[in-house]
């Protein structure tokens, strides 16, 4: 399944208008979300290029994480189509559209708290475990070599995020900004194409936030990734990103240069009040 | 995966524990082993394939199913059906009945799964009346009098080697990428979800397979005893599996062995108390949740993931 | 026509009653999030009272209805508190309350079995039933009065729920229990009162229940309950009208249904409905939908 998704991926996609080039990464068309009366996301477009770091940021409750929600399959949008690639993914399952290469860290952290470090990371490399309920059950030799690879997959990806030592605790036994790292490596063991962080700097202080921008600069030319971010420290959106989409309200209200958009009147008025804003 | 030691280890306890049954079996067809007692050595038995299938789904996957009764009287019922109405051998109408138990199970868990909260519990319960209420009548099967007349094809080495089979399959599941994408759907479903676990199909899985161990068990239990009637499976036997499982401890096959020795043998030995025996279980059953809601053995959260490690460096401690 | 009016009164009798035990799974899922199985058994309970004040303190109907009222919310309030309260207060998981809930209702169908014996007992008439005929359809007082007791008893649920200070709390703890407590609500105490209201209605409803079906047994409680529940769910669990709506649905279906079909259907058809139901329309008729929430 996840190896026809990704063929189908890899050529030109049948659902997208003709593009001299590749298809972009991801796009959002015309992306509305509504819970009963209320318009989450309203006429949401984004089109994010193969390699482009891409922040989403506005006010609480302004419909980013809902941007996330939807664009992972959490949510089937109320309007409007999505595609990955190329391929449309527009109300596939959340599962589906992770083993098509689109990996997620979420606000509030949703780590498997009572499993192991390394178990999380397996977990998210379950659907590629490579064996069936039958090598399973008898323990056959495939069993035994996809296992022993996926826990060396694991061990050396936990490394990288200097995790490795403590791969055998409970996941909730980690300091909070383990978690948050934690969290990132589970997500790079879906192997993305496409990275969507959530607030990925909350409740840090600004040395840890300035490391964690380093590591997300740093994740993005090593596994040759496609980021989204949403944020609400600006000195990392600012630093980091190459263009910043700016909601308010479900709607987009200014998108550009993060130097630009920070001086936009219409984005000052939104941030009025916030104080977080700096 | 096991070092020699450990793997030593198991061989002898295996080894021994299987002389041991069949030494027993031996000594009973001679005589020298009371009916009485060879009669609740397999009891333990079947229990155990009950509890721990049933822990599979309330203990590993953290759903709630309460019917689990229900599987049970499919694969008695079924497998009955082949050896007193079609005269068929005992293995094939044993895994009749398991297979038939384990496609109700696939049944009851398509709507279930597909909606959230608590509703398995209530459709597992409904399904759990409903297959009484059906058996009740239907007049081939006996209806309210019951089957009489299964013939005496159960005997302890049937009972250990699908016990024996049924804890192997489910110890081999559960310490493999099933186990760990169940415990995480126990975990946070959503998060399992958006990991490229396909929720619903491993819930099935688990549901269809403790299914399909309880149809076994009723299969047992039925030319065990050698009569069937529906009302040995309603609710109320659902229950006292539930008992089983939640004394021996949540996600912890050890603990549902223990669990449903245990409580067999409290239970046998409170004959005594004819009609107000049937307080004892739900007592249990409370005084666990408030005294132990962990269980005999049931571990701590943060524990589980040990035991879900298909490797083990260190020596075993559960 | 007189068929159909005749079936219309059974049908709007069994919902009452289905709805009166509904109200009390609905009020405690829409407090504690807990389906409360041992429900259906303080029905039971409340049926059993009645028997034992009709019968040997030999009470009018009024006074058995009240007794069987009172003391049966004694018995929900001592569950509450024996059982459910040190739960909570340890802060264990929901799913422990779930099962301490189903231990309870075995233990209450168990220990009644033991002390008053498994065959089952014949509630006393306490009413003088007048019927009457009108072309064709035979109506009965009983019937009257049980549709005219349960009716006036929702209403007068709904009443204390919508316009008092104690309901309004009620309310309020179903939406969010934490900043109640904060905000110096006593919660428990609000909790009690729950378990006080479900437990009466639950005990009206076990007299009316045999009244109309005078068969009492320990183990009547599994099937109504379960279908009461049913009823909660169909109307949208931890909603009062809902409730009602799903008990008048789910008796209508059951008494029209058992017309055409062997009434050993009956209990197929619930669980049909209530398959129905989880799959189109999960938070049920009157529930709005629920959002995931990440």
């Amino acid at each position: 399944m996840a190896g026809m998704a990704a063929d189908r991926a890899a050529g030109p996609g049948a659902g997208a208008p003709p593009h001299p080039a590749a298809p972009p990464l991801l796009e959002a068309r015309g992306v509305t979300m509504a819970f009963g009366g209320l318009r989450a996301v309203e006429d949401f477009n984004l089109t994010v290029q193969r390699g482009e770091l891409v922040g989403l940021i506005g006010p609480n409750g302004a419909g980013k994480t809902t941007v996330f929600n939807v664009l992972t399959g959490v949510y089937r949008p109320t309007a409007g189509r999505i595609f990955l690639g190329g391929v449309e993914i527009t109300g596939l399952p959340a599962s589906a559209i992770t083993r098509m290469g689109v990996a997620r860290t979420f606000q509030n952290i949703r780590l498997f708290g009572g499993m192991t470090v390394l178990e999380n990371l397996l977990v998210a490399m379950g659907f590629r475990a490579g064996y069936g309920l039958w090598d399973a059950l008898v323990r056959s030799r495939r069993f035994r070599e996809r296992e022993a690879a996926l826990r060396r997959q694991a061990l050396e990806l936990l490394d990288l995020f200097r995790l490795a030592d403590k791969a055998e605790r409970p996941a909730r036994s980690l300091a909070y900004g383990e978690q948050r790292r934690l969290e990132i490596a589970r997500a790079l063991a879906t192997r993305p194409r496409l990275l969507l962080l959530d607030e990925p700097a909350a409740g840090m202080n600004p040395q840890e936030g300035e490391e964690l921008m380093q590591l997300i600069r740093w994740v993005r030319e090593q596994f040759d990734l496609t980021i989204l971010l949403i944020e609400h420290h600006m000195p990392i959106v600012m630093g980091i990103c190459q263009r910043v989409l700016v909601l308010d309200f479900g709607r987009t209200i200014a998108e550009g240069d993060p130097r630009a958009i920070q001086s936009d009147p219409r984005v000052i008025e939104a941030y009025l009040g916030q104080q977080e804003v700096s | 995966m096991n070092t020699p030691v450990k793997r030593w280890q198991s061989l002898l306890l295996w080894g021994g524990l299987t002389l041991a049954v069949v030494a027993v079996h031996l000594l009973g067809r001679a005589g020298l082993v009371s009916g009485y007692l060879l009669q609740i050595l397999q009891l333990i038995g079947i229990n155990i394939m009950l509890t721990a299938s049933l822990n599979l789904v309330n203990g590993y996957l953290g759903e709630f199913a309460i019917g689990h009764a229900g599987f049970m009287a499919v694969g008695a019922y079924v497998s009955a059906l082949f050896t007193v109405k079609w005269h068929l051998p005992f293995p094939l109408a044993l895994l009749a009945g398991a297979v038939a138990a384990g496609f109700f199970a696939w049944l009851v868990g398509i709507p279930a799964f597909t909606t959230f909260g608590d509703y398995l519990a209530i459709i597992t319960l409904g399904f759990n009346m409903i297959v009484v209420n059906l058996i009740n009548n239907i007049d081939y099967l006996g209806g309210p009098r019951g089957l009489p007349g299964l013939p005496r094809a159960t005997n302890l080495l049937w009972v250990y080697a699908l016990t024996a089979l049924s804890l192997l399959v489910l110890r081999n599941l559960v310490r493999s990428n099933y186990g760990r994408l169940w415990v995480a759907i126990r975990e946070s479903d959503i998060a399992a979800e958006l990991m490229g676990a396909e929720v619903r199909r491993l819930k099935l899985l688990a549901l269809v397979i403790a299914g399909t161990i309880a149809g076994a068990a009723g299969a047992l239990w039925g030319h065990l005893l050698q009569y069937i009637h529906p009302r040995s499976f309603d609710y109320i036997k659902s229950t006292e599996m539930l008992v089983m499982v939640y004394l021996g401890g949540m996600g912890s096959l050890a603990g549902s062995v223990l669990g449903a020795t245990l409580y067999t043998a409290l239970m046998e030995m409170l004959r005594g108390l004819k009609e107000w025996r049937p307080v004892v279980g739900p007592l249990i059953l409370i005084l666990i949740m408030l005294r132990m809601p962990r269980g005999l053995m049931g571990l701590r959260p943060p524990d589980l993931g040990r035991l879900l490690r298909p490797r083990r460096e260190k020596g075993v401690a559960t | 026509m007189a068929i159909f009016i005749q079936q219309l009164l059974n049908a709007l009798q069994l919902g009452g009653i289905y709805a009166l035990i509904a109200l009390g799974y609905t009020m405690v899922y829409g407090v504690l999030k807990l389906i409360n199985f041992a429900h259906g058994d303080i029905f039971m309970a409340g049926a059993f009272i009645g028997f034992f004040l009709a019968t040997y303190l030999k009470l009018p109907f009024v006074a058995t209805l009240l007794g069987s009222m009172v003391l049966t919310a004694l018995l929900g309030v001592t569950v509450e508190r024996v059982a459910y309260r040190p739960l909570r207060e340890a802060g264990a998981p929901r799913m422990s309350l779930v099962i301490t809930a189903l231990g309870v209702g075995l233990f209450l169908e168990n220990f009644t079995r033991a002390t008053v014996g498994a065959e089952p007992r014949n509630f006393p008439r306490l009413l003088e039933t007048a019927a009457w005929d009108l072309g064709g359809v035979a109506l009965t007082s009983l019937q009257f009065l049980i549709i005219g007791t349960a009716l006036a008893l929702m209403l007068a649920l709904r009443y204390l729920v919508r316009h008092t200070l104690v309901g309004k709390a009620m309310r309020a703890v179903a939406d969010n229990p934490e900043i109640l407590g904060l905000m110096g609500v006593n919660v428990d105490r609000i909790i009690i009162f729950t378990f006080v209201l479900g437990s009466t209605l639950a005990a009206a409803g076990g007299i009316l229940y045999a009244q109309a079906y005078p068969v009492l047994d320990p183990y009547m409680g599994i099937v109504v309950g379960w279908k009461a529940f049913i009823a909660a769910v169909v109307g949208g669990i931890g909603l009062i009208d809902g409730a009602m709506l799903g008990g008048v649905i789910l008796g209508s279906t059951e008494v029209f249904v058992a017309a055409y079909l062997p009434s050993t259907y009956r209990d197929g058809i619930a669980f049909a409905i209530l398959i129905l139901v989880l799959l189109l329309r999960p938070t049920g008729l009157l529930g709005r939908p629920v959002v995931k929430k990440v």
